[in-house]
C-alpha cells in the first residue's frame, strides 16, 4: 500500500508537467490543426535554458526558470512567424513536415552546443525529502507540482477569462467564421503557438532539475504529448490535464509493477488501445469526412 | 408516366428521423419512390434535403425508422455497400476528382465494374488487360452519353462549373446505378446548360433508371419530375404531382412565394 | 525518348559493378538501394493512398529482426510456460518470413488505424514504431536487446546438388538488392496503374465521392498498408543480412524521416520520385561527410526538408516533368493532346 501511494505521489509530480506538455500541444493541434514536432524540442529547450542561466551564468534558479518560460514563448512565436505563417491553409501533412524539419535542426543544434552528455541542474531546494508516513517526496518535486498546477490554472484563466482566450475558442470552433467576424486569426495563431511552446518549455524547465537535461529528451516528450492529446481529446484542455495525470499514473504503475523497461511504451499502448476501443469517442471533434 | 408502367417499389423511407446533437434534422419522414420514377425532393434551405440524401446513401445514420431499397434494409450499411446495391448519388459541391482527367474520372466511376482480381493485376495476367480495355470502352460510352468526350483528357478541375457537374453525373452513371440520386445537379449551370441537362435526365430515365433529385431550380424540378416531395423543417409538408404541389398553399407559404410562385 | 528511358536506366544500374570499382561507393549504393525500396513502399501509402506512416521504420525493423532470427535461430520461453526453440534456417527463408510478418503487421495497423485517418494515423504509426523499438530493446531473451543480434548469415544462391554460393561479395549483393528493387518497382507500378491504384487515388482525393461510387475504403487502405509494410520488411531483411548485425537502433525515428525526405524530395505519388530522392539522400552524406559532423549533416537534412516544402512542394520529379512538358506543348494549341488521346483510344476500339 505504501509503495502504491509512493507511486501515486511520483505520478502526481510527473503528471503536472505532462499536463503542461499536453495542454500546450492540444492548443496548437486543436486550434491550428498542426501536428507539431517541435513541441518536444521546446521542452528540451526549457531544461537547457534553466541549465544555461542557473548553472553557467549564475542566475537565481527562479529567475532562470522564468527566463526559460518566456524564452520558450518567444522561440515558439518565432517558429510560427517564420515557418508556419507562410503555410497557412496548407494541409496537415505539409505543416507537419516543416515541424519535423525544424525539430531535426533544433535537436542537432542542441547536440552541437551542449554535447551528447546529459547535464545536471542543481536547485536551491534542500536535498532532504519531506516524509509523511511511509511516503517521501523531495521539496523540489513539491515545487514542480505547485508551479505546474499554477500554470495549468493560469492557462484556464487565459482561455476562459481573456479576450485572447475567447478568440482562441472561437477559432477552434470555426476559424473561417471567426475570421469573418473580424478576429485577427494570424495574431491568434501566433499567440497560440507561443503559449503552447511556453508551456512545453515550462514543463522542461521543471523536469530538467528533477532528472537531467539531455539533447534527446525532446523525442519522447513529443510522443508523450501526442499520447496525452489523443487520450484527452483534440483541443480539449481539461482532457489534456486529466490525460497528463492519467499517463503519468499508468507509466508509474506500469514501471513499478510490470517492467520498468516498458515505462515509455505505456503511452503508445494507450494510443493504440484508445483508437482500438473508441476511435472517435474520446476526441472533442471527429475528423471531418469529405 | 414511369409510375404507370411499372409499379414496383424501389426506395422507401419509413418514419425516419435524424438527429444532429439534439437538433432534429429530419423528423418522422416517410416517402417512397417507384421503379422508373423521377421524384423531385424540394424545400427551402435547411429543410433537410441534403441530410435525406446523406441518410439514404449511408453517410448519416438514422436515429429511428427504416430505409429500404428493393426490400433490402439500408440502415447500418456503409456508403460503398449501398452503392453496390445500385443506389448512387452525386454531390452538391465536390462532385469530381479535380486532379484527374475527365476520362480518368469516368474510369474511377467504373470501379465496381472491373473484373480483374488482385493477382491478375500484380502478375499482369490477360484478364487484367481485357478488363482494363472494357473499362476504357465503357468510359468512352459514358462520356459520349453526357457529352464530355471532347473534354476527356482535360483535368476535371479545370472545366467550367457546369461541365464539372456533368463529370459528377458521369462518375455516378459509371457505377451503373439502378437508382440515381442527384444533389442540385443544375446549380451553377446557365439556362441552356440546364435545358441540355433536362434532356440528359430524360435520356437516363429512358434506360429505366429511377431518379431522386434535390434541386432549387423549380422550372427544372417541375419539368422533369413525375412526383414532388416537399420538405420543410425536416418534415414532409406536401407530396404529389408537380401541378398539385405547386398549388398547395403550405408549399407556397414555405417558399414565401419565391420559387413556387415563379415556377 | 521516354520509351527508352527505362531501358537506359536499367542498363546503367545493371552495369554499375562493372565500371564502379570503388568498394565504398558500391557499399553506399547497396545501402541506398535498400532505402530506396523502403522509400518506394512508403510512397505507396503516402503518395497514392494519402496516408502518412510515421512509423514506417517499424516494418523495416520487423523485417530485419524476423529475418535475422529466422536465420540465426532462437530459444525463448513464452510467459514462463512454453519453450520455443528455433534452429537456424537459410537466409532466404528469413527474407520470406520477414516480408510476410511485416505485411501482417501492416494489416493489423491498417485494420486499427484506418478507423481514424489523417493526424491520428500518423500518431498511431509513430506509436507502433516506438512500441516495437521498446520490445526489441527489452525482450532480451529473443532479441539480445542492446547487445544486438550478431553474425546474421548472408544470403546463399545455388541449386541442390550443385553447391551454394554465399553472397559476401558486394557486387553480388548489389545485384540482389537491384533485383528486389526492380520487383518492388514493378509490383507498385502494376498496382497504381490499375483499377486498384485508381481507387486509392480516388480515396486520397475525395473519400466521400469515392465511397459513393462503391469503392470500399477499408479494403484499399489495408491493401496499401499490407503491400507497403511487406516491402519495407523485405528491405529490412536485405539490410540485416548485409550489415550482419541488428540492434534496436534500427527502429530509430530518423530512418523514417530519411524515407519521408526521400519521397517528398523526389515527388510523392510518382513512381520515379523515391528513386530520385533516394539517390540524392543516399549520397548526400557521402558528399558532406568530409566537412560536416553528423549533427551538421542532420541539420542539412532538416533545412533541405523545409526548403523542399516551401520551394518544390510537389517534389523534383513532377517539377521536371512539368518543365519538359512546357517545352513540348508550346507550339500546338490546347485541344491538341485531347484530340490525340481521343484518336488513339478510338483506334483501339
Amino acid at each position: 500500500m505504501a509503495e502504491f501511494l509512493q507511486h501515486l505521489v511520483n505520478a502526481l509530480v510527473l503528471g503536472g508537467t505532462y499536463a503542461l506538455l499536453g495542454i500546450g500541444l492540444t492548443l496548437i493541434f486543436g486550434i491550428m490543426r498542426i501536428v507539431n514536432f517541435t513541441h518536444g524540442e521546446l521542452f528540451a529547450f526549457g531544461a537547457y535554458f534553466v541549465y544555461l542561466f542557473a548553472m553557467l551564468l549564475g542566475f537565481n534558479f527562479f529567475i532562470a526558470f522564468a527566463i526559460a518560460v518566456v524564452g520558450g514563448c518567444l522561440l515558439g512565436a518565432a517558429i510560427e512567424f517564420i515557418l508556419l505563417r507562410p503555410l497557412r491553409g496548407a494541409d496537415i501533412e505539409t505543416t507537419m513536415l516543416v515541424t519535423i524539419g525544424a525539430w531535426i535542426i533544433m535537436q542537432n543544434t542542441e547536440l552541437l552546443v551542449w554535447g551528447g552528455v546529459a547535464k545536471a541542474i542543481t536547485t536551491p531546494f534542500p536535498e532532504t525529502p519531506l516524509v509523511i508516513g511511509a511516503i517521501s517526496v523531495s521539496p523540489l518535486r513539491v515545487f514542480v507540482l505547485v508551479i505546474a498546477l499554477v500554470l495549468i490554472g493560469g492557462t484556464y484563466a487565459l482561455i476562459h477569462r481573456t479576450k485572447l482566450g475567447m478568440g482562441m475558442r472561437a477559432t477552434f470552433q470555426d476559424s473561417e467564421t471567426a475570421e469573418l467576424m473580424g478576429l485577427n486569426i494570424r495574431g491568434i495563431y501566433t499567440a497560440t503557438f507561443s503559449i503552447g511552446s511556453g508551456l512545453a518549455a515550462a514543463a522542461g524547465a521543471l523536469l530538467g532539475p528533477v532528472f537531467l537535461a539531455a539533447p534527446t529528451m525532446g523525442d519522447l516528450a513529443s510522443l508523450k504529448a501526442f499520447a496525452i492529446v489523443i487520450l484527452g481529446g483534440l483541443g480539449n484542455i481539461t482532457g489534456a490535464t486529466i490525460g497528463g495525470f492519467l499517463l503519468a499514473i499508468i507509466e508509474e504503475l506500469g514501471a513499478g509493477y510490470i517492467s520498468s523497461g516498458y515505462r515509455d511504451a505505456m503511452g503508445f499502448l494507450i494510443i493504440i488501445a484508445v483508437l482500438l476501443v473508441k476511435p472517435t469517442g474520446l476526441f472533442a471533434r471527429a475528423e471531418r469526412i469529405g | 408516366m414511369g409510375q404507370a408502367s411499372t409499379n414496383k417499389q424501389a426506395l422507401s423511407l419509413e418514419h425516419v428521423s435524424v438527429n444532429f446533437g439534439g437538433l432534429r434534422a429530419i423528423a418522422d419522414v416517410s416517402f417512397e419512390v417507384q421503379d422508373g420514377e423521377v421524384v423531385g425532393l424540394i424545400g427551402p434551405n435547411g429543410a433537410g434535403k441534403t441530410t435525406a440524401f446523406n441518410l439514404i446513401t449511408g453517410f448519416v445514420r438514422a436515429f429511428a425508422g427504416n430505409i429500404l431499397y428493393h426490400g433490402t434494409q439500408l440502415n447500418g450499411l456503409r456508403p460503398h455497400e449501398i452503392a453496390a446495391l445500385g443506389l448512387v448519388r452525386t454531390f452538391q459541391r465536390t462532385s469530381v476528382f479535380p486532379n484527374n482527367t475527365v476520362f480518368e474520372n469516368a474510369l474511377i466511376g467504373l470501379h465496381r465494374r472491373g473484373r480483374s482480381t488482385l493477382w491478375d493485376t500484380i502478375l499482369a495476367l490477360p484478364r487484367e488487360r481485357t478488363s482494363e480495355k472494357e473499362l476504357a470502352d465503357e468510359a468512352w460510352d459514358i462520356l459520349r452519353t453526357v457529352g464530355l468526350d471532347m473534354r476527356a483528357s482535360e483535368p476535371a478541375g479545370s472545366l467550367p462549373y457546369g461541365e464539372q457537374r456533368l463529370v459528377g453525373v458521369a462518375l455516378a452513371l459509371a457505377a451503373k446505378p439502378s437508382m440515381l440520386l442527384l444533389d442540385e445537379p443544375v446549380s451553377g449551370m446557365n439556362a441552356s446548360e440546364t435545358v441540355k441537362f433536362m434532356k440528359l435526365i430524360e435520356a437516363i430515365r429512358a434506360r429505366g433508371m429511377t431518379i431522386l433529385l434535390v434541386e432549387h431550380d423549380m422550372r427544372m424540378v417541375m419539368g422533369v419530375s413525375d412526383r414532388v416531395v416537399v420538405l420543410n423543417h425536416g418534415q414532409i409538408i406536401a407530396e404529389g404531382t408537380p401541378a398539385v404541389v405547386q398549388r398547395n398553399p403550405e408549399v407556397v407559404q414555405a417558399y414565401l412565394g419565391r420559387g413556387a410562385a415563379r415556377a | 525518348m521516354s520509351r527508352y528511358a527505362p531501358i537506359f536506366w536499367l542498363v546503367i544500374f545493371l552495369t554499375v559493378p562493372l565500371w564502379l570499382k570503388d568498394q565504398y561507393f558500391l557499399h553506399v549504393l547497396i545501402i541506398t538501394g535498400i532505402f530506396i525500396i523502403a522509400a518506394m513502399s512508403l510512397n505507396l501509402l503516402l503518395g497514392f493512398t494519402g496516408q502518412l506512416s510515421l512509423g514506417h521504420i517499424a516494418f523495416f525493423g520487423i523485417g530485419a529482426y524476423a529475418s535475422s532470427l529466422t536465420s540465426v535461430g532462437f530459444d525463448v520461453e513464452l510467459f514462463g510456460v512454453v519453450r520455443v526453440v528455433h534452429k537456424p534456417w537459410p537466409a532466404v527463408a528469413g527474407l520470406i518470413i520477414g516480408t510476410a510478418l511485416a505485411g501482417f503487421c501492416g494489416f493489423l495497423i491498417g485494420k486499427l488505424s484506418f478507423k481514424v485517418r489523417g493526424a491520428y494515423f500518423i500518431i498511431v504509426t509513430l506509436s507502433f514504431a516506438e512500441v516495437t523499438r521498446l520490445v526489441a530493446l527489452n525482450w532480451v531473451e529473443l532479441t539480445q536487446g542492446p547487445m544486438a543480434i550478431n553474425n546474421v548469415p548472408p544470403f546463399t544462391v545455388g541449386l541442390p546438388g550443385l553447391g551454394y554460393v554465399a553472397l559476401w561479395n558486394k557486387a553480388y549483393y548489389y545485384y540482389l538488392v537491384l533485383f528486389i528493387a526492380i520487383l518492388a518497382y514493378i509490383l507498385i507500378a502494376r498496382l497504381v496503374g490499375s483499377r486498384i491504384g485508381r481507387a486509392m487515388v480516388a480515396l486520397k482525393e475525395n473519400e466521400s465521392l469515392a465511397v459513393s461510387i462503391g469503392i470500399d475504403v477499408t479494403r484499399y487502405l489495408i491493401l496499401g498498408a499490407v503491400v507497403s509494410a511487406a516491402l519495407a520488411g523485405a528491405a529490412g531483411s536485405l539490410y540485416a543480412h548485409y550489415v550482419k548485425i541488428i540492434d534496436p537502433d534500427v527502429f530509430h525515428f530518423m530512418y523514417t524521416v530519411t524515407m519521408i525526405i526521400m519521397v517528398i524530395t523526389g515527388g510523392k505519388g510518382t513512381l520515379a520520385g523515391p528513386i530520385v530522392g533516394g539517390l540524392i539522400f543516399g549520397f548526400l552524406p557521402v558528399a558532406v561527410r568530409s566537412f560536416a559532423s553528423p549533427e551538421v549533416q542532420w541539420m542539412i537534412y532538416g533545412v533541405f526538408m523545409i526548403i523542399i516544402v516551401f520551394v518544390l512542394p510537389q517534389g523534383i520529379v513532377p517539377a521536371v516533368t512539368q518543365w519538359i512538358e512546357s517545352f513540348r506543348s508550346r507550339p500546338p494549341n490546347d485541344t491538341g493532346p485531347a484530340l490525340a488521346s481521343l484518336a488513339t483510344s478510338r483506334k483501339e476500339d
